[in-house]
């Protein structure tokens, strides 16, 4: 079967344990996750958990019932179809000459990135946007020579009403 | 009212008569709350024995078991009888004492995250923080563990909190929102089902635990005979339909019954309920009712689909459900088609009858459970042990109604059988209950002859002592050229003067006959004993290699009717 990223949107109590809980239910059932990000929602007393996981159509359904169970988790959706998906990256790249200083910052105009920390030897680099936007921009950035990369994962919302 | 005085008062509000425990340096407060208690407590001499009773309790009964624990290796010793009645989906409340909130994370004394620890094995879990909250979570603790699919619940609580004053006795439910287990049936569902099954020439009834659990047993079997289907069961089904009807075929599995796993295949339709499809109930899947379509009834939607893929499948409460379809079945007339295959099984059922007639000494275990079926009463309950001893049971005793045969299926938990039959004797004082223990098994929990005799319960504890590892020697046996890698014990202890040092009856049986006389004589002294029977090590049970498909089975199944 089709192996394929889903977007999971999860409602969930904002309670302690509820992330060991949903993420300890991926480890037990072997379902590889790539990456969950939680946050409070619109709703007090309620968090969102995105999760993104690698799963054909039959592990997906599997993933979907078995957090259903949890009494913690109140609503699940796969978004994947039809999400605005955003992921925060901050990057720490090298500057080796004056020259390489300019050509990052033009990247940085193009993907519409912004520097947030300079020295003379290092910027820091802030972008958001999708998985392949961000895996782009750190692949140009790769040759500078990248010190550090730290990723949110992906957050998402479905489009629409 | 303290913390503790809650626990108590709030359990005895749900109507718990008797918890099993042990106290603890975290439960002393409760402990001490329980001295004056109108409530009964047994002091089992292990952790793990208070968690298997509390299940066996839940089980023979159908109410909810409570099983109590101190905090660190207290916890932690419960973990084994937690996991087993989550595999099986029995309800228990688990309770422990945890070291006063200020200390922790701070790696204090007997400090043990037990919730985490328990987090994959529960169905869910509590700590309350404030004494307040006690009378709620016990309440949603004992509706979350008996609705939906039942499973355990655990509730923490710190010393302090069963020592601090409430204000308010509060028993709402707590709100749990993410939690609506789906009862009723979808009606076009079921009306498709209908249909199904009157398209069916070779109809077959293949039914769990789930339907004991759901109370559906009466509804099973006028199901089963208004659409004249025969009906198999998993090893924990066993009970949901009475085992000497006709409509009956036994278990099917790994060590199944030959009529059911030759038969499987044969089915046009299979119509599964409450069942999970384990891997040793169907062997390997792919060729699983190849020819078959598929219909389950299940409560928990995760169930559908996980293993076999499924044509219909409706979610719901197997007695709502199989309500409904009797509804649509009333003076309905089966084809003859459906009747001729159904009179071919039942005819197969007869010829493929298991031997059980032995004379030989050592003893055969199938003369054994002969002898035991011979002797007990239809609501007499059996309890196993796993292994060898298990499937002899499962596999050669008729059990005639639901909650009568309780066994560790899921986690295949060395060491259940004697205390669940404990917790079951508890639960049902008027009937017999014998324990079928292999002596690995038993040597593992017979610390708890000091439990039966301190509190007189008289459960009958049998021993079927073959000095090995069965199951794992049957397998080393057939499959790993007879290498019997540590499943010989050198030496047994003599289990006769092990209960007498209890101070519990104990008599050993060698021959055919005695079994039956051991038994009849235990029945009407209504003494807790202890029957050793020597029985032959080399008797194996035809099985399904791991990996092989249900209905190929290798060993030799021998008959009743080749016996002259």
């Amino acid at each position: 079967m089709d192996v394929k990223y889903h977007v999971i949107s999860t409602l969930v109590e904002n309670k302690p344990g509820v992330l060991q809980k949903v993420s300890g239910l991926f480890t037990r059932r072997d379902f590889n996750i790539d990456s969950i990000t939680v946050g409070e929602s619109e709703v007090d007393g309620l968090a969102r958990m995105v999760i993104t996981v690698k799963a054909d159509d039959k592990i997906l359904e599997q993933v979907t019932k078995q957090l259903n169970k949890l009494v913690d988790v109140i609503k699940i959706k796969d978004i994947s179809k039809n999400a605005v998906k955003r992921e925060l990256c901050l990057v720490k790249v090298n500057i080796p000459n004056e020259k390489a200083r300019a050509e990052i910052m033009q990247y940085v105009n193009i993907f519409r990135a912004k520097i947030v920390d300079v020295t003379e030897e290092t910027l820091i680099i802030e972008i958001t946007g999708d998985m392949e936007k961000t895996n782009a921009f750190i692949s140009l950035l790769k040759g500078y020579g990248i010190k550090k990369i730290s990723r949110t994962g992906l957050t998402a919302m479905a489009r629409g009403v | 009212m303290r913390g503790g005085e809650a626990i108590i008062e709030s359990l005895k509000k749900m109507g718990v008569e008797t918890i099993f425990g042990y106290p603890g340096g975290q439960t002393i407060p409760l402990y001490d709350m329980l001295y004056d208690a109108d409530i009964n407590h047994i002091l089992v001499r292990h952790e793990q024995a208070a968690a298997h009773a509390a299940d066996g309790f839940a089980r023979a009964s159908g109410k909810v078991g409570v099983c109590l624990a101190t905090s660190g290796p207290g916890a932690t010793n419960l973990v084994t009888g937690i996991a087993t009645s989550f595999m099986d989906s029995s309800p228990i409340v688990a309770i422990t004492g945890q070291v006063p909130t200020h200390l922790i994370g701070n790696d204090a004394f007997q400090e043990a995250d037990i919730i985490g620890i328990t987090m994959p094995i529960v169905k869910h879990s509590f700590q309350p923080k404030d004494p307040n909250l006690i009378p709620s979570v016990i309440k949603t603790s004992f509706d979350l563990a008996t609705s939906g699919r039942p499973g355990p619940v655990l509730i923490d609580v710190p010393k302090e909190v069963q020592e601090g004053e409430l204000t308010d006795f509060n028993e709402n439910l707590i709100q749990t929102n993410g939690y609506n287990p789906t009862l009723k049936g979808n009606p076009r569902q079921i009306k498709k089902a209908s249909e199904l099954i009157k398209q069916a020439k070779r109809p077959l009834i293949l039914v769990g635990a789930g339907v004991i659990l759901a109370n559906a047993c009466d509804e099973l079997s006028e199901f089963a005979h208004l659409i004249n289907a025969p009906v198999m069961t998993s090893l924990l089904g066993k009970g949901a339909i009475d085992e000497n009807d006709e409509l009956a075929l036994g278990m099917l599995g790994m060590h199944g019954r030959k009529v059911s796993n030759d038969s499987i295949n044969e089915c046009d339709l299979l119509i599964a309920i409450g069942i999970r499809f384990s891997d040793r109930t169907t062997g390997r899947l792919d060729s699983f009712v190849p020819d078959s379509k598929v219909i389950h009834i299940d409560i928990d939607p995760a169930e559908i689909g996980k293993n076999v893929e499924v044509d219909l499948p409706i979610v719901g409460d197997a007695k709502n459900i199989l309500k409904s379809l009797n509804n649509l079945f009333k003076g309905y007339s089966v084809s003859g088609d459906v009747n001729s295959w159904t009179d071919k099984i039942k005819q197969r059922k007869i010829d493929l009858l298991p031997r059980v007639t032995y004379d030989d000494v050592p003893l055969k275990p199938q003369t054994v459970i002969k002898e035991i079926s011979e002797v007990l009463t239809p609501d007499s309950i059996l309890t196993t042990d796993v292994g060898q001893n298990q499937m002899w049971a499962a596999h050669f005793y008729n059990t005639q109604k639901p909650r009568k045969f309780i066994s560790s299926g899921g986690l295949g938990t060395m060491g259940f059988g004697f205390p669940s039959a404990i917790g079951a004797k508890v639960a049902c004082p008027d009937d017999p209950v014998v324990s079928i223990n292999g002596d690995g098994g038993f040597l593992m929990v017979c610390q708890e002859l000091a439990t039966v005799y301190d509190y007189d319960i008289p459960v009958i504890a049998m021993v079927l002592e073959n000095r090995t590892l069965g199951m794992v020697y049957q397998w080393q046996s057939l499959l790993y050229d007879g290498r019997h890698s540590q499943t010989e014990f050198k030496d047994s202890p003599d289990f006769v003067k092990l209960a007498e040092s209890f101070g519990v009856n104990a008599v050993r049986v060698e021959k055919p006959g005695e079994t039956k006389e051991a038994l009849k004589s235990a029945i009407k002294d209504n003494e807790a004993i202890l029957i050793d029977v020597i029985i032959d090590s080399e008797e194996t049970l035809p099985m399904l290699p791991p990996g092989a498909g249900i209905n190929e089975m290798i060993g030799e199944y021998k008959l009743e009717k080749d016996v002259i």
